[in-house]
């Protein structure tokens, strides 16, 4: 990750860092969603209503109140981990389909409760206006800024799946994963740690959200919820392998690397859902641990190293 | 008396589970839970850690009233159990699950501490080479031995044995009810549920039984082989009573 990064900081040129900021924010966002899918078994579909949400907070901040960005952006992450914690206690009493489902009716729910929401400019959304890159040093130097906090904020999401995985809590969260009634009966409090795990899985992507918005310059509902942006990061998870630090990570390079191609391949190129929902199909029917889970039983010996 | 219950009643829709069931188990005993299918018996452990909520009644572990309470206040009290039907964390490893067990158990240790109680308790049940294995990959006997193992690594005061000997061989059984005995010594009480009845006569200082969700007896094996009310709830249960009967003929 930190050696991408530097890449392209050493590289210096603004289309290899461009392709880098997407790649890198997928990277985090699969990271996050990892944390409740991988760790606790909890399928969310409509996961990128936090990235949704904490970037329209966090991009309210900027825009209206005139915020800085890295304070805007941990503001959104907050925002969104405390509407985790709030839907949690809802949603997190359901368990399989019925949760999935769920999710999904949450990220609906807020594309329409934004696009009617004046203070956050209804269905045109907000747009920053262009002196407010002035603070920066220039709409150059700000975008610089934005890969820069890019790169932290995904290394801190993989950061903390990594030590969630090998604590306490973490192990807790696998119990759940694996038997939530035998997990209680073991003395995990179940309620309690699935919603800081959702928690958690929701706060990095509100960050990345600002961010991102804060990239483009404006946000609108449309850009916001998109569903099938959700269902891509449940593929690059399963595909890297659920549950694994290193997996989301794998499985986000890949995915964009094949979406890449296809979005450039006369072929495919309206095809790249379509696809999308084919891999997932495979996965799930015939390597249900992803890439890095295959590893892991294939190579026992691996299990030390690879996490 | 490390645990009471004070006319502990449950219902579902229309069934009466469990009817005002009163009993209670001294610090260091083993006592048999005993009863035909269906009799309540896997209800009243539930009822115990707090799965479900008693209808009326109270249940009183180590002076705490803990009825109502979530199963994981049990668990955190000092109360571990195993499930009839073996439920080991499959992804996991052997190691894990038992680690799993120190960590949130009485003591609640951290990973660190609950990895040396881990391999203490899986060398105890015979479990040590198995440690690196996923939990799925275990056959049944060695799946109920991960069962005990974990509950054990939580450093119980209480342990609830849900049929820990039914899908064993007979050697298989004589190992498991050596090791309940060896759990027993180490200062842990336990309460048990057993088909396996030549077993649990053997094993337990004292037996209660269930039927149709009624406490119907309670003594020591040899006074409950001969109680007349024991004899005929298990009448209802042919299988059962044969059983019964054989346990009571190789013991005299």
């Amino acid at each position: 990750m930190l050696a991408w990064g530097t890449i392209v900081w050493g590289g210096g040129n603004d289309a290899t860092r461009e392709k880098a900021f997407t790649l890198i924010m997928f990277v985090g966002l699969a990271g996050s969603l990892n944390i409740l899918l991988g760790y606790t078994g909890y399928v969310s579909f409509g996961h990128i209503v936090f990235f949704g949400l904490g970037g329209y907070m966090g991009f309210y901040l900027l825009a209206g109140h005139g915020w800085s960005l890295p304070l805007a952006s941990l503001a959104g992450g907050v925002f969104s981990a405390a509407i985790a914690g709030l839907l949690g206690l809802a949603v997190l009493r359901l368990r399989g389909a019925y949760f999935a489902l769920a999710t999904i009716g949450v990220n609906e729910a807020a594309r329409a409760f934004v696009s009617n929401f004046e203070p956050f400019g209804g269905s045109t959304g907000m747009s920053l206006n262009f002196s407010t890159y002035q603070q920066y040093g220039g709409a150059g130097k700000a975008l610089w800024l934005t890969f820069d906090l890019m790169v932290a904020v995904t290394a801190a999401a993989l950061l903390a799946s990594a030590l969630i995985k090998n604590s306490r809590f973490g192990l807790g969260l696998l119990a759940i994963r694996e038997d939530e009634d035998a997990a209680m009966v073991m003395g995990v409090r179940t309620p309690r740690a699935k919603t800081i795990a959702y928690m958690a899985s929701a706060f990095f992507p509100g960050v990345i959200g600002t961010l991102y918005f804060f990239k483009n310059g404006n946000v609108e509902p449309g850009d916001a919820f998109q569903l099938n942006m959700s269902i891509e990061l449940l593929v690059m998870v399963m595909l890297g392998g659920q549950g694994t630090v290193l997996g989301p990570l794998l499985g986000a390079v890949t995915y964009q690397g094949m979406r890449g191609y296809m979005l450039t391949s006369p072929l495919f190129k309206d095809l790249h859902l379509a696809v999308a929902g084919a891999v997932l199909l495979l996965i799930i029917l015939f390597v249900p641990a992803g890439f890095v889970g295959w590893l892991r039983e294939r190579f026992p010996k691996l299990r030390g190293v690879l996490e | 008396m490390i645990l009471e219950t004070r006319a502990v009643s449950k219902r579902f829709g229309g069934l009466q589970a469990l009817k005002e069931i009163s009993f209670a188990i001294r610090e260091g005993e083993i006592l048999g839970l005993i009863g035909p299918n269906g009799a309540g018996k896997t209800t009243l452990f539930n009822t115990i850690n707090g799965v479900f909520r008693p209808d009326k009644g109270r249940v009183i572990f180590r002076g705490e009233d803990l009825t109502g309470h979530p199963p994981w206040v049990a668990a955190r009290r000092g109360m571990a159990r195993t499930y009839q039907i073996v439920r080991p964390l499959k992804e996991l490893t052997v190691l894990e699950n038992v680690i799993a067990g120190a960590c949130f158990g009485l003591h609640a240790l951290s990973i660190g501490k609950a990895e040396d109680v881990a391999a203490e308790v899986l060398g105890m049940l015979g479990l040590a080479g198995h440690g690196r294995q996923p939990a799925g990959s275990l056959n049944v006997a060695e799946k109920k031995r991960l069962e005990l193992a974990r509950s054990l690594a939580a450093r119980p005061h209480l342990l609830l044995l849900d049929e820990v000997l039914a899908g064993l061989n007979p050697s298989e059984i004589s190992g498991m009810v050596e090791t309940i005995l060896k759990i027993r010594e180490s200062g842990i009480t336990i309460l048990m549920i057993e088909h396996v009845m030549q077993a649990v006569m053997k094993v337990s200082d004292r037996l209660i039984v269930l039927d149709d969700g009624e406490l119907i007896a309670e003594g020591r094996p040899s006074e409950i082989m001969n109680n007349p009310r024991v004899v005929h709830a298990y009448l209802g249960d042919p299988r059962a009573a044969e059983r019964l009967m054989s346990a009571s003929a190789t013991k005299s």
